[in-house]
């Protein structure tokens, strides 16, 4: 596998228009020839498909959702960052990439990261345009917030709704482009595999999940915004049908997988409270703001909490932390907390969470005052718990939430297959080993409106065209093999449902891969893995038929896909022998018990390349040079 | 707690439903309404029955997936939440409950609960957008919009695209829907050049797509999720037959 | 006119047809209920020929004359009254029929979450009206479905007129009919036509609930003052 990431010479600031000066073009009476497959409808996809159509290219968009506007992207609740120095505090473009690099832990291309952060800029002002109502102060300005681990206030939001926002405008751009006939789109369409021609990807199958019907679909190239796979773990703040689907299928069609043991946990969900839970909620970090995070300073404390003093309280990111206290970063926030609970300190009725107290806030700002801010974030948590947050403290646990992890691209966000490119979260290209508060909702746009729609002309002016005989026998073949796929699954016709099997994987996953990773509970997770995949393919029931709307069938395919997945996350979380950023390894701690870099050895992106189920994968790497920014350990004290 | 479910089951989108009633016990008060249909479909599932489907994804009120009227309400009894936020602790023990699909011409049932809301898609596809080409904005600062008029945009735009609106209107009018999107780019400056066309146009393909009139029954308001208001129901009529009425949208 | 017939064409564009006409109608039935309280001048009836309605409606019968031919008013208002009705009804029919076709199944369960019942009642209560106003016109205007009707002696008939328990119920059912009909009406009105305006949007609904009752009781009286022997024949 070559990996060659193509990062255009000079200096930092013009690499990226140097570079779009230097890309092909395609003629403009000619970009109507080629089609363009999208698959998500996502702030990536999204934005790609509207871009690429405005553009004039033939783009054929499909998401397994009824309608564009429900991908993932809508639940995002905090904001989006930009450059844009609205506030005056100092910000710019070269800060924001400081600041991703540094947060991602250097782990990431800085090339690919200023180019980032030079169009965050450009991306608020096409959100306004198209009327995404972000957030304005009375001036009739737009606002600005300070989020996890910045320290200047560059986030742009739209009440706790800035994602919902962002995609409606990108929505609407789309359907725009689906009335100009220039974007057919395909929803209730599921991608299950690429079709691959002379080394190229060429096209797609997919499953239309009400018919069941299996087919083909043709194109020049294939642009994959699939989103994260957070989901591996079951129970995390993604919606239910995040997946690794898209991305695990391209895997094994020969596309490099990218640091899959990035993942990211959020320290501010409420924690599980039952068996039956299908799925954790996000608090906005913005509740760390004003919320005081503590414990009972005596493990198994069964007080309530207002009756614990504040002597024996253990406010502990205030007293570890002094400078950044309750708002450091995102990672060490939920490592601490996960460290509490394990010694014994949890609250609640499952002893499974850590205090998020308003108490001082509310005696501060008083209660409207709290109310004014959060108010719909304590009616939300009020409604989940049952609890009142104004009179007793709310509870927070981490949760699996985001993956930098992704298949691997290049600066043009092309894979390692030809004419396959990976944009938005389910490429890894720009938030290292951490991602930053705010940061994803950019990437995505950045990579949809800005970046693919240039550079895919770049590829398409100089690929040759697909022979039609060779195309037409790929596509028959892919589409024999998804059907044969299927069929598998339905024929198991074991006991037990596609969902135990998931929750199990996801139980592993978090015990020996999740926020604290050690070589003995790796071993045992790769040990346990394959266990779990015969037994799921010796003993699935999915029920029903592959002829109409099967549910089941369509979490079955999944669940058999991270049970592939989970296992190179395994591997690659066993061999990055060190720890940054989330990836958190316990053999390699600083005295401070922080993660301990090995920048002499693990400077590197580690691309896997799929030899078949079972078999270990291939690990390559990707040397990461850092020219503009010098190498130090994180520090938040 | 132990429930009474009368559930609709519908095979596909032209075969007859009906109700399939379960007895379901060891419900928890804390699960949301959604993990208790899971939990029953896992009880299905191992008994060798076919799950019921129903739509979901964010399960927390955000991507308007789900959606299903609960003993005759959109998204169940409680005011401003969506199913997936619906909580056990809603319904005593023994209560008999009642889920069927949204029912509406315009968005016909592909299974038990799943309906196809696409035509709320197509609505927007009729002009529920502002035309700005990609890269060609100015800066975002170069307008200024007052809080008052942006609150009020945003208050529209917080619409989740979940058809409760059309679930809960005796005339199956999804007027609500369709003036909250108008409304959210109506109040903006960049919504005014194409104001009265749009109206013209969304209007005319909600008629086209089977929905009822509106005839201000203000039962959409109470069911959506998102307390939007009828009040912009009111906007786009306004809009509409200026649109009209000047001959905009008349080609 | 082309415009007028494609505003028409749309469900929000017969709403506004209908809310127009709504209005009209509801101008007439306030001029027509404050008409009908002179039966109340001169009362007890001094048995002086004829009674101040009879004088009231002769004068409408002659209004303007004689620029106006004699009933030239009077058959102008009945023209525009005929012509609300009809489009009121056809345009009720019509987006009946829409909204039927848009819930072709029904809901097994079905909690009502409107505003006011009011909303619910415009349909059927439409009906009521409209039977009740071909009853009236063959009871007071034309006078087959009258016992003794005396063409002109507006006073005598009604008052024969109601002494019929059954009659004056029936007039009292489709009155309230009525008024709750225009109790959602007058509200909904507002909407229909596109006032926006957060003065009015305060006041909406009591103005409605003011002017619907004050009608009832503006009509109701008449025929329970019959009932009650306050209003005689001599
Ligand atoms: C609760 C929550 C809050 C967040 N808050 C923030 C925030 O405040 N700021 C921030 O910057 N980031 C935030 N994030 C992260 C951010 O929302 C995501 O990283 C980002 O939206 C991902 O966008 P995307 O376009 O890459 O993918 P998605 O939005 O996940 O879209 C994926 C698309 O791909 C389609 N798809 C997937 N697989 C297939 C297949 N096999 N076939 C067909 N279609 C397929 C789906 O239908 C969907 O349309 C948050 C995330 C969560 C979970
Ligand atoms: C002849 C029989 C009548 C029928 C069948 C009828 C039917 C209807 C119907 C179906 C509506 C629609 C409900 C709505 O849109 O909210 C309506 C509205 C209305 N009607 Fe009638 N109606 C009749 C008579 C009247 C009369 C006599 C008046 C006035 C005195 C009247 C005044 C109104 C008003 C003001 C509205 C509100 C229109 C709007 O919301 O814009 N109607 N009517
Ligand atoms: C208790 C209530 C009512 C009373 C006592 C009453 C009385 C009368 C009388 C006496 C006449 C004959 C007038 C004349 O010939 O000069 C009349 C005519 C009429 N009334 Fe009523 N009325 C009542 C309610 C209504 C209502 C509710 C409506 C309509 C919604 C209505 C509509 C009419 C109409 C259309 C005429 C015919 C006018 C004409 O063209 O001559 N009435 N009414
Ligand atoms: S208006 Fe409300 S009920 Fe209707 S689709 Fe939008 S959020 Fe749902
Ligand atoms: S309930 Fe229906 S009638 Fe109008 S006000 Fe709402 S759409
Ligand atoms: S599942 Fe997303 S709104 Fe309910």
């Amino acid at each position: 596998m070559e990996l060659d990431a193509k990062i255009p010479s000079g200096e930092l600031e013009r690499k990226w228009t140097n570079h779009q000066f230097e890309m092909k073009l395609v003629n403009p009476a000619n970009k109507r020839k080629y089609r363009v497959i999208v698959v998500g409808t996502g702030l990536a996809g999204g934005a790609a498909a509207a871009t690429m159509g405005e553009l004039g290219y033939d783009v054929h968009c499909f998401t397994f959702h009824d309608s564009p506007r429900r991908a993932h992207s809508i639940a995002a609740q905090g904001g989006i960052n930009a450059a844009k120095n609205y506030q005056g505090d100092g910000d710019s473009i070269h800060r924001l990439f400081y600041d991703t690099v540094k947060g991602g832990d250097f782990r990431s291309r800085e090339a690919n990261v200023y180019r980032l952060a030079e169009l965050s800029v450009n991306i608020i002002d096409q959100a306004v345009a198209q009327g995404v109502p972000l957030a304005r102060e009375y001036g009739g300005l737009l606002a600005n917030r300070s989020f996890g681990g910045a320290q200047v206030s560059r986030t742009f939001y739209a009440r706790g709704q800035t994602g919902q926002q962002l995609l409606l405008g990108c929505y609407q751009a789309l359907e725009r482009q689906i009335a100009a006939g220039t974007v057919k789109m395909y929803n209730r369409h599921e991608m299950l595999d690429v079709i691959i021609v002379d080394g190229r990807a060429r096209g797609i199958v997919t499953r239309h999940l009400v018919s069941g019907k299996i087919e083909s679909h043709m194109a020049d190239a294939v642009v994959l915004g699939t989103g994260g796979y957070s989901n591996a773990f079951f129970l995390s703040t993604n919606a239910k049908g995040c997946n690794v689907t898209a991305a695990w299928r391209a895997h094994r069609r020969g596309a490099g997988f990218a640091n899959p043991c990035f993942t990211q946990i959020h320290p501010t969900c409420i924690p599980q409270s039952g068996e039956y839970q299908s799925k954790l909620t996000l608090m906005s970090e913005s509740l760390r703001n004003d919320g005081r995070i503590w414990v009972p300073k005596l493990a198994g404390d069964n007080r309530p909490p207002a009756q614990i003093p504040d002597s024996e309280r253990d406010y502990y990111l205030e007293r570890l932390y002094p400078s950044f206290g309750n708002l450091s970063p995102r990672d060490i926030a939920s490592r601490r907390a996960k460290e509490m609970v394990d010694l014994g300190h949890g609250v609640g009725p499952l002893r499974n969470g850590v205090y998020l107290d308003f108490r001082d806030a509310i005696a501060r700002l008083g209660k409207d005052g709290v109310s004014e801010r959060y108010g719909n974030l304590f009616q939300m948590y009020a409604k989940i718990t049952g609890e009142d947050p104004y009179s007793t403290p709310m509870r927070i646990y981490p949760a699996p939430h985001y993956t930098m992890g992704g298949l691997w691209v290049d600066y043009d966000l092309m894979t390692t297959v030809p004419g396959l490119f990976a944009i938005g979260e389910v490429n890894f290209s720009d938030h290292g080993a951490n991602r930053l508060g705010a940061s994803a909702l950019m990437q995505g746009l950045a990579d949809g409106y800005f970046i693919i729609p240039k550079t895919i002309g770049s590829y398409l002016a100089s690929a040759p065209r697909a022979v039609s005989s060779a195309a037409e026998a790929a596509a028959t073949d892919t589409v024999r093999h998804v059907e044969a796929y299927q069929k598998r699954l339905l024929e198991v016709r074991g006991s037990r449902s596609v969902d135990s099997f998931h929750i199990e994987l996801g139980r592993l996953l978090w015990n020996h891969c999740g926020m604290a990773r050690n070589e003995a509970g790796l071993k045992e997770a790769l040990r346990k893995i394959p266990e779990l995949r015969d037994e799921f393919w010796n003993n699935v029931r999915v029920p029903g038929s592959g002829a109409d709307l099967n549910q089941s069938l369509e979490k079955a395919g999944r669940v058999a896909d991270f049970l592939e997945f989970a296992e190179t996350m395994c591997w690659d979380a066993l061999t990055r022998d060190e720890s940054c950023g989330a990836h958190y390894r316990e053999e390699h701690t600083t005295e401070e018990g922080e993660a301990k870099r090995d920048d002499e050895n693990f400077a590197h992106g580690a691309v896997w390349e799929f030899r078949g189920v079972g078999e270990t994968p291939v690990r390559h790497v990707e040397p990461l040079e850092f020219e503009n920014i010098s190498l130090s350990q994180r520090s938040y004290k | 707690m132990k429930l009474k479910l009368h559930v609709w089951r519908q095979a596909g989108p032209s075969t007859r439903g009906g109700f399939e009633t379960h007895e379901v016990v060891d419900v928890s008060p804390d699960m949301s309404f959604l993990d208790m249909l899971d939990l029953v479909n896992e009880r299905i599932t191992v008994n060798g029955g076919e799950p019921i489907a129903f739509e979901h994804d964010c399960r927390e009120g955000i991507c308007g997936s789900c959606g299903m009227m609960v003993n005759g309400i959109p998204h169940g009894p409680d005011r401003l939440i969506t199913a997936c936020q619906l909580h056990m602790r809603s319904f005593s023990d023994g209560d008999e409950l009642w889920v069927e699909p949204w029912r509406a011409a315009a968005f016909p049932v592909m299974k038990d609960l799943v309906v196809d809301r696409s035509s709320l898609d197509r609505i927007i596809e009729a002009g529920g957008y502002i035309s700005v080409r990609t890269g060609s904005a100015p800066d975002a600062n170069a307008l200024l919009i007052p809080k008052p008029e942006a609150d009020r945009a945003f208050d529209a735009a917080a619409c989740i695209g979940c058809g409760a609106c059309v679930a809960a209107c005796p005339n199956a009018s999804a007027m609500l829907f369709t003036a909250a999107k108008a409304a959210h780019l109506s109040y903006l400056p960049q919504g005014q050049p194409e104001r009265l066309q749009r109206a013209v146009d969304m209007v005319a393909l909600h008629d086209e797509e089977g929905f009822g009139n509106c005839t201000n029954h203000g039962a959409c308001q109470v069911a959506c999720p998102k307390g939007i208001s009828v009040e912009y129901i009111a906007r786009l009529n306004r809009d509409l037959v200026r649109g009209v009425l000047t001959g905009v949208g008349m080609e | 006119m082309n415009r007028g017939i494609s505003l028409y064409g749309t469900s929000v564009g017969k709403k506004v047809v209908m809310g127009l006409s709504g209005l009209l109608l509801f101008g007439f039935t306030v001029g027509h209920m404050l008409g009908n309280l002179k039966a109340f001048q001169g009362r007890p009836w001094d048995g002086v020929s004829p009674h101040a309605l009879d004088l009231y409606g002769e004068a409408l019968r002659n209004f303007g004359y004689p620029f106006l031919p004699h009933y030239g008013l009077l058959w102008i208002a009945r023209i525009g009254l005929l012509l609300a009705v009809g489009v009121h009804i056809v345009a009720a029919f019509q987006l009946w029929r829409q909204s039927r076709r848009a819930r072709p199944v029904a809901y097994r369960k079905n909690d009502s979450l409107v505003f006011s019942y009011a909303s619910r009642t415009m349909r059927w209560g439409g009906v009521i009206i409209l039977a009740f106003i071909v009853f009236h016109l063959l009871h007071m205007t034309t006078g087959q479905a009258h016992p003794e009707f005396e063409y002109g002696a507006v006073y005598r008939n009604l008052v024969i007129g109601f002494q019929s328990p059954l009659v004056a119920g029936f007039y009292l059912v489709a009155v309230g009919a009525l008024c709750l009909h225009l109790y959602h009406g007058l509200w909904s009105v507002i909407g229909t036509l596109g006032i926006e305006n957060p003065r009015i949007e305060r006041v909406r609904r009591p103005v409605a609930g003011a002017l619907s009752i004050g009608l009832f009781i503006g009509y109701a009286v008449v025929p329970i003052a019959v009932l009650t022997n306050f209003l005689t024949l001599p």
